[in-house]
């Protein structure tokens, strides 16, 4: 076991609402849906009409760019809707379950036994490919590239994240499965990111993993800052991450030779009533673990994932397809009277310009106004302090903003997705866009260098 | 509360785009968003925000710099009373009075000037009034010396707004510090009335100085050859000078609010004072028979406009270095070239202001370098794992 890298930028957010440890099985959803807008960049092809019958595991669309990449029903039963936004872009393919229908049949065979071609084969047909991501830029990883390594964080510090070794204790076995069959597809290793402040014995006896232990405030469960530490992505690697409960569902699928994506999720936020785990599967309709949850009349955000980088949601949508958590916050939209002059016991902020760092409370409600005008970049050295990389994130944003891609190369975009760069959006005092500037970049990089 | 929202409220509609009212739209929005934090909630990236924004970051620069205006305000009666000969007969009460009398308006042009350029700008540009200029209306009274006619104040501001700032694009995208723009414009473009020792005490028309009185700041006495700084005096701000900056006590209470609410930056307030303690004592040890280079290193450091620039001005975020390290090198040059140019310079009794320009002008220079240090080791990383 190596030693612990201890990071000291960075921030975590005491927000209001963590889970406790129990885990509920949630109602059975009535429709499941994927949404291609999960996957930036993406452009989908659909495979299945209106009213047509589906297996667990049979496709609904892929990747026009790469028609191996497809993506799989979670559930068998009967699409019935193609749900598209504006210009005809598909939101979202919605499938209503039927607990008698079949599922798609899969080789059932321990992947050691299998070749990496093999592997990649049962990965790619059965639509859990999606669920690998190609650093740099955080899109699907491409079948054809060989990844330097394939990174795991193996916990999450984004407020009120799920613990993911309560969440994985049972499925250790179906865990490591997973990671044989991952290993398989790299030419190096599988690298895990372990919290040395957490339970370790979870992740202790494991094979085929390389082992690090992190220590810090957020961000140091992002696998973007584990990897900069350990083995920092340069112009022309290419390196894979995976979420560990993605890694489950890979684990089930050689076991069982079928496509299960049952995922444990935890349902948290300030108006939640007693905010808990549920076990659902991917894509559920969130309506079923919303109802008779939630606190309050008032006027509430749903938040498909944490508060940093999560996508709102309607609460009659689903589950996005990368998400662990549902947050529900209150959306905030009133006046303030002189917000910004009060002495502020209440809130919570990365700077110590509130009463509030004299009187640490354990935790804050926040919602989602964003308590401020819109500014260019006028104060200095706040970002930094939130980012535990040798980056400099307001050079990056400035070369992004003006479209120059030899700089954003230089200054080290291919290190860095939104996720990382999330908590200066939430301090920023100039309430700047960092995360929607951030993927603009990111689009052109891959626009002009593919 | 509910009453003024409503008003807003109403009459928002009047002052949007087409209506009636639309030249107003700047400074409805303004008043309004000063009085509430508005609604909007986030709609793309995170979904929560800090509370901090501009207006309290600026808030608590004003706040920092109270200390300062109000013994600022002090010494000018104390001065006053001090030139006239009647200090002993004189309470605290009438002192502080005659200089409130005194600084106020200054402190009305300043802002009424510099804010209604500002409601202008942001109206012709369609953007929201920005906050810079509520620290900035501040800082160009306390740097003025207290008998400038209010004349030269409204349009040595309207120069350092407009030229200073705007025509840069607005807060966030100035080079200099506007503050200091004004100051330097008001000291090149009025030398005869800006400088000389009459104009830093205020005397009034119907009093005479007694006799001997000569109103030589410290400073001025220094480059005459003949230092001779009451420490006492010069610390607690009881010295003739520019309003706001003799106390450095004052301005240590303003550096203890910034540097404690991280709204300040501490390294480049510490890098300033370790390069002008540095060059005073380099001074020091090559004075021969210089009086003012054998001066102290550290009266240095209480006399005239250097602790002010040091905690106030070098310390402005837009127009300082923004990166770690360039702050460092920054503050230190800051305090180096300050001393530098108040000693050897004839020309200018004070080297504060300009050394902080100058290094304004040098700041994204020094960014770039500290970048390109970055990028350096991010290349060479590449080559050694290739």
């Amino acid at each position: 076991m190596s030693e612990v890298i201890k990071l000291k930028k960075g921030l975590n957010i005491k927000l209001a609402g963590k889970a406790e440890l129990i885990t509920e099985t949630a109602l059975i959803s009535d429709t499941y849906a994927l949404k291609p807008t999960d996957f930036p960049g993406l452009a989908p092809k659909l495979c299945v009409k209106a009213d047509q019958d589906v297996k667990a595991g049979d496709p609904l669309f892929y990747d026009k760019y790469n028609p191996n990449v497809v993506f799989t029903s979670p559930v068998g039963g009967k699409v019935v809707s193609i749900n598209r936004g504006e210009r005809r872009k598909i939101l979202e393919v919605v499938v209503k379950g039927d607990e008698n229908a079949e599922a798609a049949k899969f080789m059932e065979a321990d992947p050691k036994a299998l070749t990496k071609g093999e592997i990649k084969e049962q990965i790619l047909k059965s639509g859990l490919w999606p669920f690998i991501k190609r650093r740099p830029y955080g899109i699907i990883a491409n079948p054809e590239e060989v990844p330097k390594n394939i990174y795991i964080s193996t916990f999450d510090t984004a407020p009120l994240a799920p613990d993911y070794s309560y969440i994985l204790k049972d499925e250790k076995n179906t865990f490591q499965v997973g990671i044989n069959a991952l290993s398989k597809l790299t030419d190096g290793k599988v690298i895990l990111g372990v919290d040395a402040n957490g339970n370790s014995s979870t992740f202790e006896g494991l094979e085929n993993v390389v082992v690090n232990k992190f220590s810090g405030p957020h961000p140091v469960g992002n696998v973007g800052i584990q990897i900069h530490h350990i083995n920092p992505i340069n112009k022309g690697d290419v390196v894979w991450t995976i979420n560990l409960q993605d890694v489950l569902f890979i684990g089930r699928l050689f076991d069982m030779g079928v496509l299960n994506v049952t995922k444990t999720i935890a349902l948290v936020g300030s108006e939640v009533e007693k905010p808990r785990y549920f076990k659902t599967k991917l894509g559920t309709n969130v309506s079923v673990l919303l109802e008779g949850n939630i606190k309050t009349e008032n006027n509430t955000r749903v938040i498909s994932g944490n508060v940093l980088t999560g996508t709102k949601i309607s609460d009659d949508n689903f589950l996005g397809f990368y998400d662990s958590s549902i947050t529900v916050i209150p959306e905030g939209d009133e006046y303030e009277f002189m917000g910004w002059a009060t002495l502020g016991l209440n809130k919570f902020s990365a700077t110590k310009t509130f009463i509030s760092s004299l009187f640490q409370k354990k935790e804050y409600v926040m919602n989602a106004n964003l308590h401020g005008g819109e500014r260019a970049f006028v104060l200095s050295g706040q970002y930094e302090k939130l980012l535990p990389m040798d980056v400099l994130p307001v050079h990056l944003l400035k070369s992004i903003l003006v479209n120059d891609i030899d700089k954003m190369e230089q200054l080290g975009i291919y290190e860095v997705i939104e996720e990382d760069l999330a908590l200066c959006e939430y301090a920023c005092t100039s309430k700047i866009h960092v995360q929607e500037t951030l993927r603009k970049g990111i689009n052109s990089m891959i626009k002009e260098l593919g | 509360m509910k009453l003024i929202k409503n008003i807003f409220e109403n009459t928002k509609p009047h002052v949007q785009k087409g209506a009636k009212f639309h030249w107003l739209h700047s400074v409805h929005d303004g008043f309004f968003t000063l009085f509430f934090v508005q609604k909007n909630t986030s709609k793309s990236g995170t979904h929560i925000h800090d509370y901090i924004d501009l207006k309290r970051t600026m808030g608590i620069v004003v706040f920092a710099l109270v200390p300062a205006i109000l013994i600022g305000m002090y010494n000018t009666g104390f001065q006053h009373y001090k030139a006239i000969g009647e200090l002993a007969s004189t309470g605290f009460f009438n002192i502080f009075l005659y200089g409130l009398l005194k600084v106020v308006p200054i402190i009305i042009v300043s802002y009424g000037v510099g804010l209604g350029i500002e409601f202008v700008f942001a109206q012709i540009r369609g953007h929201e009034i920005q906050e810079g200029f509520l620290v900035s209306g501040m800082l160009i009274p306390l740097v003025m010396p207290v008998n400038t006619p209010l004349w030269m104040i409204a349009v040595s501001t309207a120069f350092a707004v407009i030229i200073g700032k705007e025509v840069f694009g607005g807060t966030g995208m100035n080079i200099w510090n506007p503050a200091l723009v004004a100051r330097a414009f008001l000291f090149f473009a009025y030398p005869a009335q800006i400088s000389g020792d009459s104009v830093w005490v205020s005397i009034g028309k119907s009093s005479q100085a007694v006799d001997g009185f000569s109103g030589a700041t410290p400073m001025a006495q220094a480059a005459a050859g003949n230092p001779d700084v009451n420490v006492a005096d010069a610390f607690l701000g009881f010295i003739p000078g520019s309003i706001g900056e003799t106390s450095t006590l004052a301005i240590l209470i303003g550096a203890v609010i910034l540097i404690v609410t991280g709204v300040g930056s501490w390294r480049i307030m510490l890098s300033t004072v370790v390069g002008g303690a540095v060059m005073g004592i380099i001074l020091n040890i090559f004075a021969g028979d210089n009086a003012y280079m054998a001066l102290p290193f550290w009266q240095h450091l209480i006399i005239g406009g250097f602790a002010f620039g040091a905690v106030f001005m070098a310390t402005d975020p837009v127009s300082a270095a923004q990166t770690l390290k360039g702050k460092w090198i920054y503050g230190f040059l800051v305090g180096v070239l300050g001393i530098i140019i108040r000693v050897i310079n004839p020309a200018f009794p004070e080297g504060m202001m300009l050394a902080i320009l100058l290094m304004n002008t040098f700041a994204p220079l020094i960014d770039h370098y500290v970048v390109q240090g970055n990028i350096k080791k991010r290349l060479k990383r590449a080559q050694v794992a290739a």
